[in-house]
Order: C-alpha cells, then structure tokens, then sequence
C-alpha cells in the first residue's frame, strides 16, 4: 500500500467515530480513502467536511471530549493553521490522533518533503512519533491511539510520516488483522462531559493555577516515554515485527561513529550503515521513533563514541538544526563531537550516498561541525 | 461512563458555583432599596433583574441578595411604581 | 435555570439574563460553547469555578462552530439527545469566526448558534466589529463608524439553514419561545441577540432593558424569524412597518453616549439606514427569501 492508504487503513481498523479532515498535498488521497471507508459503511465514522485545518482540529476536539475516538491529518500549511487548536487541545490534555504527512512550508512554495512543519509543533505538548516507511506509519498509527488514550499519559499524538516519500511510495506492509486491532486498542474510556457533573473546560486558569497544569502536562510526558515503552512491547509481540519503543540502535553496540536520524531517511541511513560497514567502518544508526517526549535517557547509550553525526531535515534559523540541538543538550556531558547535517529541505533528493558523503568526509577530518547539503 | 471524578485535579476545568466572582456586592457604589409599602409585588423586578440577586420571599414581596447585588439600578429603573431608590453606598 | 449570582458580568450587563432565559428553556442537557469573549471572562476560572450551571466547553476565538459541531456529531454516537448551544460574541461570529460559522451553516449541523451581539469587541475593550452600527464611537472607530452593520441574520438564512432568529431579552416571553422553537428543530438554528452594553454603549447600567426596547421601538433592532427561507416580522414589530409608529431615533441614541456628536449628516444617513432596511422588511415579509 501506499503511505497514506497505510494510514488510512490502520485509522479504520481503530475504529474512531469522529474525524475531520481538509485536504491538502500531500495528505489529500488519505482523506479520499477515508470518505470511501465512511462512505461504503466500512468506517462506521462521522466524516466532517470542515471548511478548513483550524476547523479540523476543532471540531474533533470538541467530538474527543464527549467521548468519541478522533483522528485527523494535515500538513504543512494546514498544519501551522491549526496550531492555535493544536496548542488547545495539548493544553487541555485531550486524547486524539493526528497524522502528519510531513512537508515544506511556504514561503516560497513548496509541496515536497522536509520536517518544518512537524518539529514546528515541539511545544505544543503533543507526543510526536516519526515513521520509517510504510509499515512504520501503519504500525505507529495504531500504537498512537493506544499511547494517548493511555490513563498515565491523556496526550493527543502526532504520527509523522514523509510527504510524498512515504504518502505516495507503495511498499510491502503486514497489517494486523481486525480481531487482533480491536484487542490492542481497548474500547475508549475518556469522557468529560457527563450533564449531572457539569464543568467548564478550559476556562481562565489564574497565575498561581495555571502553571501548576503544565507542570501536570510535564509530568505526563515524562511518564508516557515508559508508556511507549510498554506499547511498543505489546505491539512487538502481537505483530512479530520488533518496535523499538523510544530509539531503535541498529549497528550500535560495537560502533565508533552512530547516525541520529528520524523519519523515512533513517531507511537512508540504514542502508548507508550497511554499506560502510561492509567497508569495515564500525558506524550504527540510533533512529528516533519518538521526539517527544525527546527520549534523551536512551540516548545516553550513544555517549562513549567517537561521534555523532545528527541529520536534520529542519533548521532553527538563528540556532542550529532541531534534532542537533536537542542531541547535544541531551549528552551536553558526553562530551564527544556531534556533527549537525542540514539536508533534505524543501524535498532536495538526499540518499545513502549523500549520506555516506558525509561520514567519509567525517573520516577524513574534513567535516564541518554544522554542513548543508545544497 | 465519564470520568470527571478521576480526572479533575489533572485537567484544566472549572465547576460551577456561586461567587466565582467573589462576592460581588462589593462593587456597589449605589444600593436598591425596596419600599415595601409601594411595593405591587408585581415581579418586574425580580424578572427583570440581570444578576438573578432579586429571589421571591414567601409573603410574595422581593428580597435583594445585596452580598451579590451590584447595584445596576435596573431594578430601580423597571418597577412600574418607582418603589425601589438607588441610594449611595458612601455617604460623601 | 439559575445563572449563578456573583458572576464577573458588569453591571447592568444582560448577559447573566439572557443565559438564564435560554438554560430554562434549554434545560440541563445542554452544553455551552464559549468563544473568547466577555463570557469568558464572565464564565469565572478554575479556582473559583463558573456560573455556569450547565457544561460549558472554553473554545479559541475563531472555533467556536466547529468545536459544537464535533461535540454534536459525539452525541449522536452516544445516542444522547443533548442540546449543542454556541454562545458567542459579534466579534467571533461575524469577524474571526466566520469562516467556520458559515461552514456550520452550510453543513446544517445540528447546533444552536447564538449570537450575543454587544455590537463591538467589547471584552478587550471597546474596539469596533463588523457588527458595530453606523455612526457608533469605539476605540478604533473615534470619530465614529461609517461602515454599516453586516446583515448577519440574512447571510446566515441564506445558507438555507431551517430557522433563523432576531430577539432581544427585553421581550422576555417572544425570546422564550423563539427559543422553545429552535429547541424542537434540527439542524442549524441561529439566533441573534441585541445585547446592550452599559460600558461598551455608554449609557447608565439601570437602563438596560429600556435601552433594549428603544432599539426595537424605534425600528433600530426588527424582530424576526426566517423559517425554512420564509420571512417573518415578529408580532411585536409588525406596528413598527408603518414609519410614523416608530419612536424617533433621537430618543434610542440620546441615553448612548457612543453615538454623542454625530452629525446631521450622519444621523441623516443612520435614519436613511432604518427607513431602507424596513422598507426591505416590508417587502419580504411573509415571502421566501431563499431561491
């Protein structure tokens, strides 16, 4: 299947009862076979043909509240069009779904791959996991529900995947079937409106109260990195196919050199790890499956290497890449090299090559601590 | 089946309740007093009240709440038989 | 149902009122969404609670209608036949939230919308909406608004929603059962009030529910409902098509002291305004406005 039917698939076998969605390249044949599943009766689901992203997110908000299951997916511009509701329903601790095909924002225009748009949302306290490839978004979407509808954690969840890369590539995928799904995900136990309790959700919070939330909300994401731990376990077991839980260490144990990377260049990287190792280069690939919570604990079984080379399909212009930043803040005492490489912006084709282009500059000392690949 | 109970403390609400702006009579500059004597028990004026401060005694006639009335006047200025006065809080 | 007392209203403000008039018709099974507005802030915090006796959902500026019709699609799952009531303000409906308003409409989703209409934004102070009238002094508009007020009511029916409503809560009794009807329809119910604002409008906080008659009386605020496209006045506005039973305008903007200063062209053109819009009246009335 293609990426975005992958999704679309494992958000029918979850069984949401609300969702909300408005087109945009490259999420748009999502949204189609999602009509078609709610259409043809296949998704017992209430479709909103909102008439915008702001109103999306809005209105499966409203629907998570009252209990129903939600799911909705953007990108890109849509995506900082909803980020007043994205930081509303982070805010309120909502449980939701949300898949992000990743890509550009403007200006200039652009309808291909980078991650702008997804690490944009770091602060919205949203647990962010990336995928790999198809089998990762299908795999990721249905952990998501599990994750966030968790009691330990009432996050809404993100699950990236590369625009166009992956919503349009077909790959091989093993689903689960619809037993073994419906067994995963327990039926959802998360309501608040209830007419003989009556609250205000979401009303003024005073100075003295409203930090004591987020303090809450921090806890809570501290709390889910065991609970993705957990679920990872869970679905490894049910599906055969290892997850990973925080960080996958592929290659790691014995290397001098490991490759930080998240989302469909990790694959990238992986095949450029093999192939230098096949030249006796001792590297290994720490692919991040969850950015936030940013698993910097896990992270630490990367210190006592030579170096680190951090690619970053996002920049925070005026600082450093997003994922490079965040890696050296995590081993700030390791002390070793880390090398920030900026590639892949605004969709520019990057490879194993181009990868291995850059571990062999590493070894021959001529790598810069911060590269663009332009 | 919700979960208000086990939730409450971890999410940002609120329940309802009398006074959550404290108690509001402080605001009065001016107070309504009800001459009981002229007084029609019409009801205009607890109906007309905005605050919901005016509640029916008993005996038919109107009571303010005055630790929540904020001394709007509308009262005063609906009852068809002039019965109620605005009289200043402070005596300048 | 009591409006709890002690709220953070002005005073004098109709608000606490006109929820009040609407929860007792609408009852306990209803859920309040509420905009960034005066509400809000009226709607008290989490420490010492809301007068809200019902559930209210707090919703950013502009997703007001989207979040109640999220909240309606989730009872129709859980079968709950609850009552989704948006509470906004003219700010939110006609000016930031109008895209998603008009896309609510559009969809019929089955809401009450409720436009309180305290003609400016009021909550931060004053400043001018596209539903502040002609010739109104705000912040932003000082030396007077020359933009007319959007017909929102009429845009809205055009959408071809089933019922649309102007009331005011100075006519207590036409308010109820204006809403007691909307209450026994489905899809999209919209229903504007004119809600006077002490501050906002300038006048003395006892006046309230005078000033709110004089808007009707002089012709100012028509009093209306559009079922399924069918235009109809109000009992209580129907004298007002004969121009000589309309109450000089002078006597509505002489207790405002936002409309102090105006004019003689200006009071001209705000009287040109009425004359036309109850010509309009007289010529739909009773007539589908709809194609």
């Amino acid at each position: 299947m293609v990426g975005n039917h992958a999704v679309a698939y494992a958000v029918k076998q979850a069984k949401p009862q609300v969702l909300a969605v408005y087109p945009i390249t490259p999420q748009t044949t999502m949204l189609e076979k999602l009509a078609s599943y709610a259409a043809s009766g296949e998704l017992n689901a209430k479709l909103i043909k909102v008439e915008s992203e702001h109103s999306a997110m809005a209105s499966i908000y409203g629907a998570a509240i009252a209990g129903a299951r939600v799911f909705t997916a953007t990108s890109s511009q849509g995506l900082l069009y909803m980020t007043e509701v994205i930081y509303w329903a982070g805010g309120q601790r909502v449980p939701i779904v949300a898949g992000i095909a990743t890509r550009a924002v403007g200006s200039p225009w652009s309808i291909w791959d980078d991650h702008q748009d997804f690490v944009s949302k770091r602060d919205a306290i949203w647990i962010q996991m990336m995928a790999e490839n198809v089998q990762d978004a299908y795999d990721m979407t249905l952990q998501a529900f599990k994750i966030s509808e968790d009691k330990r954690v009432i996050l809404p969840v993100m699950m990236g995947f590369d625009g166009f890369v992956l919503t349009h590539t077909m790959e091989r995928l093993n689903t689960l079937d619809d037993a073994s799904v419906g067994s995963f995900i327990p039926e959802r136990d998360f309501n608040i409106i209830d007419f003989d309790k009556p609250i205000g959700i979401g009303p003024i919070a005073t100075q003295d109260n409203y930090i004591k939330y987020r303090y809450k909300a921090m806890q809570a994401m501290e709390r889910s990195k065991e609970v993705i731990e957990e679920v990872s376990k869970e679905y490894s077991t049910l599906s055969g196919r290892e997850q990973h839980g925080l960080i996958e260490f592929y290659k790691c144990d014995d290397a001098d050199y490991i490759i930080v990377a998240m989302g469909a260049w990790a694959g990238d990287a992986r095949v450029a790890v093999d192939e230098l190792r096949s030249k006796g280069i001792k590297i290994g690939l720490a692919k991040l499956r969850v950015v936030r919570p940013f698993p910097k604990e896990k992270l630490m079984q990367v210190k006592d290497r030579k170096a680190l080379i951090v690619l970053d399909r996002a920049y925070s212009y005026g600082s450093g890449g997003i994922l490079a930043t965040e890696v050296k803040a995590s081993l700030y005492n390791a002390n070793i090299p880390i090398y920030s490489v900026i590639g892949g912006i605004g969709g520019k084709e990057l490879g194993k090559n181009e990868i291995i282009g850059v571990v062999e500059k590493l070894l021959s000392g001529k790598l810069e601590s911060e590269v663009w690949l332009l | 089946m919700t979960n208000i109970d086990e939730l409450a403390e971890e999410l940002p609400i609120s329940k309802p309740n009398i006074g959550s702006s404290g108690k509001t009579g402080t605001w009065r500059v001016e107070k309504p007093i009800i001459d009981l004597d002229a007084c029609k028990k019409c009801d205009i004026c607890i109906l007309d009240c905005v605050e919901n401060t005016i509640d029916k005694r008993s005996d038919g006639y109107p009571v303010i709440d005055y630790d929540y009335c904020k001394g709007c006047g509308v009262c005063s200025t609906v009852c068809p038989v002039k019965a109620i006065k605005m009289v200043a809080e402070v005596k300048m | 149902m009591n409006f709890l007392k002690g709220n953070a209203a002005c005073p004098g403000c109709p608000i606490p009122k006109e929820l009040d008039a609407i929860l007792d018709v609408y009852g306990k099974k209803t859920v309040i969404v509420v905009p960034a507005s005066c509400s809000t802030v009226i709607m008290g915090d989490t420490v010492l609670g809301m007068p809200s006796p019902v559930n209210v959902v707090h919703s950013p500026f502009a997703a007001a209608a989207s979040i109640a019709s999220g909240l309606s699609a989730a009872m129709k799952f859980r079968k709950d036949d609850a009552n989704i009531l948006v509470w906004a303000g003219d700010g939110s409906t006609s000016d930031i939230g109008f895209a998603a308003v008009s896309g609510a409409a559009e969809r019929n989703e089955d809401i009450t919308y409720v436009c309180y209409d305290n003609e400016a934004y009021m909550n931060t102070g004053i400043q001018r909406s596209s539903l502040t009238p002609y010739g109104a002094w705000t912040t932003t508009t000082p030396s007077h608004k020359h933009e007319f007020k959007k017909p929102l009511p009429l845009i809205i029916a055009m959408h071809n929603v089933p019922y649309v409503a102007t009331a005011s809560i100075s006519y207590l009794a036409d308010f109820k059962a204006k809403f007691s009807k909307a209450k026994s329809m489905k899809g999209f119910r919209y229903i504007h009030l004119l809600s006077p604002c002490p501050p906002g409008w300038k006048f003395d906080a006892g006046l309230t529910m005078n000033i709110g008659k004089l808007a009707v009386e002089t012709g100012m605020w028509p009093l209306y409902e559009i079922e399924n496209g069918v235009f109809k006045l109000s009992s209580i506005s129907k004298p007002y098509i004969d121009k000589a039973k309309r109450k000089p305008l002078e006597e509505y903007l002489r207790l405002q002291d936002r409309f102090s200063g105006l004019s003689s062209e200006e009071l001209a053109n705000m009287q040109a305004y009425i004359d036309e819009m109850w010509n309009y009246i007289a010529k739909v009335n009773d007539s589908k406005l709809t194609p």
